[in-house]
Order: C-alpha cells, then sequence, then structure tokens
C-alpha cells in the first residue's frame, strides 16, 4: 500500500533510513546521539551560537561546515535585534523537524511533494519573563502550526502526513513533553 | 508414558509429548486440535480454568465482540442472544462447559516455575511435579502484568493507585476525583463507569484507537470480520511490529451496544488531558500532545470506514445498508489541562490503565529479545518445538481474540505434528 515507487522523489533517501533503523535494532547502543550548541555572549541580549560537532552512531560526529547563529531581541524590547529571539529559534526547529519527517513519510508512502509551506506562531504573555505575574509561565502557553502543502494525495493522505511527521518528531516531543534540564556553572 | 501418578516420596518427572501451559481460551483449544491429531498432551494451569477472566478482571466487563463471534474449535456459539456481548460470568460459564468436555487432561492448580530446554525437549517444573516433554505451548496470555509506570512509585502517599488487574467495581475507591491514565479499552471503560459513579474522572489520553460500536446499523465486528480484516495475516502486512503494538480499541460490551469514544466520555463530563508526561514533585504534567493524538486516531477512524464502504460496495452490500453517517470529529478543551497538583485534593485516586505484559520469568529458554518479548515468527518460537498462542496479531489481526484462537491452534498444531514426525519419534500415543 504505502510502498515507495522510483517516480516519487521527494530528496529523501529512504532506503538509507530504513537500513539504518535495521542496522541499530542490532546494535541500539549506537542510537544514541548528543547534540551540542556552544554559545559566546557579545554584548546585551546578543549571543552568538555555534553548532559543529555531535555524537552518535557510537562516535564523535561533525557536520561539514561550522553553522553560527546570531540571537538577540528586538527593538520593542530595547535591544539591538541583532538576530532572532530565541523563543522564534524554537519555532524554526518545530518548523523544520516537522517539514523534514513530513518529506520522509510522504517518500516512504509514495507521495510526491511539490510544496510544503509552514507557519508556526507560538503565543506567550511577556509578563512572566518580566517577572510582574508569578501564575503566568514564562513560556509559550500556545503553539499554532498551520501547514500548506501540494502534493499528489488526497485532502486525507496529507493529513495523515501530517498527523505521523508529529508522532515522529524531536521537536514536537520536545515541545509538548517535559524534558529534565541541567545547567551548571564550570 | 504419561500415566506417571504422583508418587508422594519419589517424584520422577512425568512424561508427556506436549505441554500446554494455560487453560484459558487459547491453551484450551489448542488443547483440542493436539487432541484431534492424537497428540499426547496435557494442560497445566496455575488456578482455575479460565483463571485470569475469573480472579483478574473488574465486575461490569463484557466481551468487546459480540457472542455470534465467540466461536471455539468445534464448538459455535448457540446461545439466544448472539449479537450481545458476554458478561463474566458467562465466559466463565462457557469455558468451563467447555474444559469439561475436552479430551485433555487439564492440571488446575500447578504452578509452572521453570521451562528448560533438556535433550530431546524440555524440563517442566511447577510446584507439583516435574514432567518431561518434547514440546512446549505457551498459553498463558498476553494480559498477565499490568503495565505500570516509574511515576507510581513517585505518587504521594494520600493518592491510592491501582491497576484494572485489582479494580472491581467503583465502590472500592475512596470518593473524590479519580485519574484514569491510559484510554485503551479499559482506561474508557473505567472512566465512564468512574464517572457514572459520582467520581470525577481525568482522562489521560495518548495513542488510542477510535471505533464505533455500530456502523450502518451493524457491529463493528460484523464489518471487520465479513471484510476479511480479522483474518488479515501477520506475513501479509508491512510492518507486523507496528501491527502488534495497535493499542486495544476504544469499544465497550453490555447490555445495549452503545460507542464509548472521547465525545462521549466528555459529554459525561470527564476531562480529558494529554498523556500524562511527569510528576514534579506532587504536580502532575500532561503532554501538549492531545490534538495530535485525537486527530490521528479520527484520520485512522475515517481511513478503515471508507475502506469499509469500499468493500461494502464491491461486495453488494452497499444497497442493503443504511447510508454511511461518520461519526463526529473528537470535541477537545481548547485548552488542556496541561497540569494538576495532587496536593489540590482534587484527585484522590489514580488507575493505571497503561496496558499489560505477558510474563515470562519461568521461560529459561534464551527466546527473549532485548525487550523481554518472546522472538517468534507466527506463533514458532526461535527454539525447536517451543509455540506461543493468544499474542495480539501472533498469526492474524483476531489472533488476540477469543474466536482468534480456533485457526492459530489449528495452525500451529499442525506445525508441531509435522515438526514431532520430522524429529523421527512418532507420538507417544493417541490421546
Amino acid at each position: 500500500m504505502h510502498t515507495a515507487t522510483p517516480t516519487i522523489d521527494n530528496g529523501v533517501n529512504v532506503t538509507a533510513l530504513l537500513g539504518a533503523r535495521e542496522a541499530l535494532s542490532q546494535a541500539p547502543e549506537s542510537a544514541r546521539f548528543t547534540w551540542r550548541a556552544h554559545s559566546k555572549w557579545i554584548r546585551g541580549t546578543h549571543t552568538q551560537i555555534a553548532v559543529e560537532d555531535f555524537h552518535g552512531l557510537g562516535e564523535p560526529q561533525r557536520h561539514q561546515r561550522r553553522f553560527t547563529f546570531e540571537a538577540d531581541h528586538p527593538e520593542v524590547f530595547a535591544a539591538e535585534d541583532q538576530g532572532p529571539t530565541p523563543v522564534e529559534y524554537v519555532l524554526v526547529g518545530l518548523a523544520g523537524c516537522l517539514t523534514a519527517g513530513i518529506a520522509a513519510v510522504a517518500q516512504n508512502r509514495g507521495i510526491q511533494l511539490r510544496s510544503v509551506k509552514a507557519s508556526v506562531e507560538g503565543s506567550m504573555d511577556i509578563q512572566g519573563i518580566l517577572g510582574m505575574d508569578p501564575e503566568v509561565r514564562n513560556g509559550f502557553d500556545d503553539i499554532r502550526v498551520v501547514f500548506e502543502i501540494d502534493a499528489d494525495a488526497s485532502r486525507a493522505d496529507i493529513e495523515a502526513l501530517v498527523a505521523q511527521s508529529q508522532k515522529r518528531s524531536a521537536v514536537y516531543d520536545l515541545l509538548t513533553n517535559p524534558t529534565h534540564v541541567t545547567v551548571a556553572v564550570k | 508414558m504419561n500415566q506417571g501418578r504422583s508418587r508422594p516420596l519419589h517424584r520422577p518427572a512425568r512424561a508427556v509429548t506436549v505441554l500446554v501451559i494455560g487453560a484459558g481460551h487459547t491453551g484450551l483449544a489448542m488443547g483440542h486440535h493436539l487432541a484431534r491429531r492424537g497428540i499426547d498432551h496435557a494442560i497445566l494451569e496455575r488456578g482455575e480454568v479460565a483463571n485470569a477472566w475469573r480472579h483478574e478482571r473488574w465486575d461490569s466487563l463484557h466481551l468487546l465482540t459480540p457472542n455470534w463471534e465467540c466461536r471455539l474449535p468445534g464448538q459455535a456459539y448457540a446461545g439466544p442472544d448472539p449479537d450481545g456481548y458476554m458478561s463474566m460470568p458467562e465466559l466463565i460459564a462457557l469455558l468451563d462447559d467447555y474444559a469439561a468436555r475436552l479430551a485433555s487432561p487439564i492440571h488446575t492448580g500447578t504452578r509452572v516455575t521453570a521451562v528448560r530446554a533438556v535433550k530431546d525437549g524440555y524440563r517442566v517444573i511447577t510446584d507439583r511435579d516435574t514432567w518431561r516433554c518434547r514440546a512446549v505451548v505457551i498459553a498463558t496470555g498476553a494480559c498477565q502484568v499490568p503495565v505500570v509506570p516509574a511515576i507510581d512509585a513517585a505518587l504521594p502517599p494520600w493518592i491510592t493507585s491501582l491497576t484494572p488487574r485489582e479494580y472491581r467495581r467503583p465502590g472500592q475507591l475512596p470518593p473524590g476525583g479519580v485519574l484514569v491514565v491510559g484510554a485503551s479499552a479499559s482506561g474508557v471503560q473505567l472512566a465512564d463507569e468512574l464517572q457514572r459513579s459520582g467520581r470525577p474522572v481525568t482522562l489521560a489520553v495518548g495513542d488510542h484507537l477510535r471505533l464505533p460500536r455500530r456502523y450502518r446499523g451493524r457491529d463493528i465486528e460484523w464489518w471487520l470480520d465479513a471484510a476479511g480484516l480479522l483474518d488479515q495475516r501477520f506475513d501479509e502486512v508491512e510492518d507486523i511490529a507496528r501491527a502488534r503494538r495497535v493499542p486495544s480499541p476504544q469499544l465497550v460490551g453490555g447490555p445495549t451496544p452503545r460507542d464509548l469514544d472521547l465525545n462521549v466520555l466528555s459529554q459525561h463530563g470527564v476531562r480529558l488531558v494529554g498523556r500524562l508526561a511527569g510528576l514534579s514533585g506532587t504536580r502532575l504534567q500532561f503532554a501538549g500532545s492531545l490534538a495530535m493524538h485525537a486527530t490521528a486516531a479520527d484520520l485512522k477512524l475515517a481511513r478503515l470506514l471508507d475502506n469499509l464502504d469500499a468493500w461494502a460496495l464491491a461486495h453488494g452490500w452497499h444497497d442493503t445498508l443504511p447510508t454511511p453517517e461518520r461519526p463526529a470529529p473528537t470535541r477537545l478543551p481548547a485548552r488542556p489541562c496541561l497540569g494538576l497538583d495532587l496536593a489540590d485534593g482534587e484527585i484522590r485516586t489514580v488507575l493505571w490503565a497503561t496496558g499489560y505484559r505477558p510474563d515470562y520469568a519461568w521461560l529459561q529458554v534464551p527466546v527473549l529479545d532485548r525487550k523481554g518479548r518472546l522472538r517468534h515468527h507466527g506463533g514458532v518460537i526461535d527454539a525447536p518445538g517451543l509455540y506461543v498462542l493468544g499474542l495480539p496479531f501472533l498469526r492474524r489481526r483476531k489472533s488476540g481474540s477469543l474466536y482468534g484462537a480456533d485457526d492459530d491452534a489449528r495452525e500451529l498444531s499442525a506445525h508441531l505434528s509435522a515438526w514431532l514426525a520430522r524429529c523421527g519419534r512418532g507420538v507417544a500415543h493417541a490421546g
């Protein structure tokens, strides 16, 4: 029913992904990955963050190059707006993760995608981060994602793609479930 | 050869060709087929026939499958109410009666404590006797040990927690709110019953399978049976590991057919929250994924009903049945509750409807995978002469049900018989 056909190409190597799943089922310890970011304060609320190395498949790994990100706050926060706010990076992560999932699931189900667009919104009450009201949480109280997908598939199949991508999304999981976080000083 | 009587002083191993462990519906079904094949065997049962149905289920439970579907090998339902659903006393009577008419020797009150591979077969140690046999059929069921999340151990001391195995009736719980964790068959049934008892229920909902009790004037089981879905084989589905993990459907049996989905529950005042994700101090944390799970279940249901409609059209049923009416999409609170403080006193009881797992602690043969599941191919375990019955989608989609036992037991008894013949030793004697 959902077998990939050679005519479908979303640019996802499903065979390699399924192969990896098979290989990892023999060596589940290799499935443990550690992702890293290294940050450096510039000034004000401006921070520069770099991503390059990570760990997985039992050994150190490296991206093809070093990626750097600027994080800051907009002028309405009396900042210099040298980059997106950190919470926007969370939306970036969610959009990237869900969309990658849609492409992979579509490839596996033999659905040719033509365009996949998402608008992602997160809302928050900044009385939380400003410490004005202890009953208001700091983070998003609601996140809304709306996909607009053009593909060779029925609306029901497209909705099923979107549902399945949520089910397998790391960032969706991070945002919907609590995560143990430790922050230490060296 | 298998006529060993109990000898109080010296108890040499009793010998039999095949031992079946468990006298539930699957063990009895296997007994029937082994007897038909003339294979010498015995059934060992830790308690009584139908022990789990008798002692480990709640009072109001009825089978999810209509009576007409409750076939056992050589026996169709012959009672007065083919469209009804059996209560536990009715089911126990049915299995008692079936067991009494079976040719198989059934040793009740005999708990297996170890099964070991030995030359030419297995040594089965029980709390009464030791047995030698050529083959062992594990028919202990899929629902033995309730799966309880680690959070249970961290619940504050004033919270009562229990599993469906201990739960019998609402009056057993203290008054006050109940958190039911899990929205599969057990979870929705117990949420419904407890809410009706006047205890406000919060239901934590993760992955679930929504099914209407009836569709187009027929029981959903009629559709699944007639369209051949229940007979779909394990080697025909794309991802059998996933198919075996499918949660039990949101169905209920009882005096009258009725739907029991999340909409029905929220109409009755049950509060729906996301999957129970954590406990921080006394604060329960619920996942923000309720909408995703509800949407996924609605989509799967719509796809199933589309397929059933297409089948009805193709097989001449369409014009004879009422026109399709689709269940309304699952209605959810706009802002589902993400956390509850147990210190508030609103919740007094946590009921873990988080599933069951089999218990193979006694199986001293290296046939378990790293997650403690049996490695088997359609019930043929990775060790010669070792078989299992009654697990979800073991050989067919219906394998986990009462009526699924017949076909699986027939095929596995054929495999077993061929294996005994190949080993060059005939069966000890006709049973």
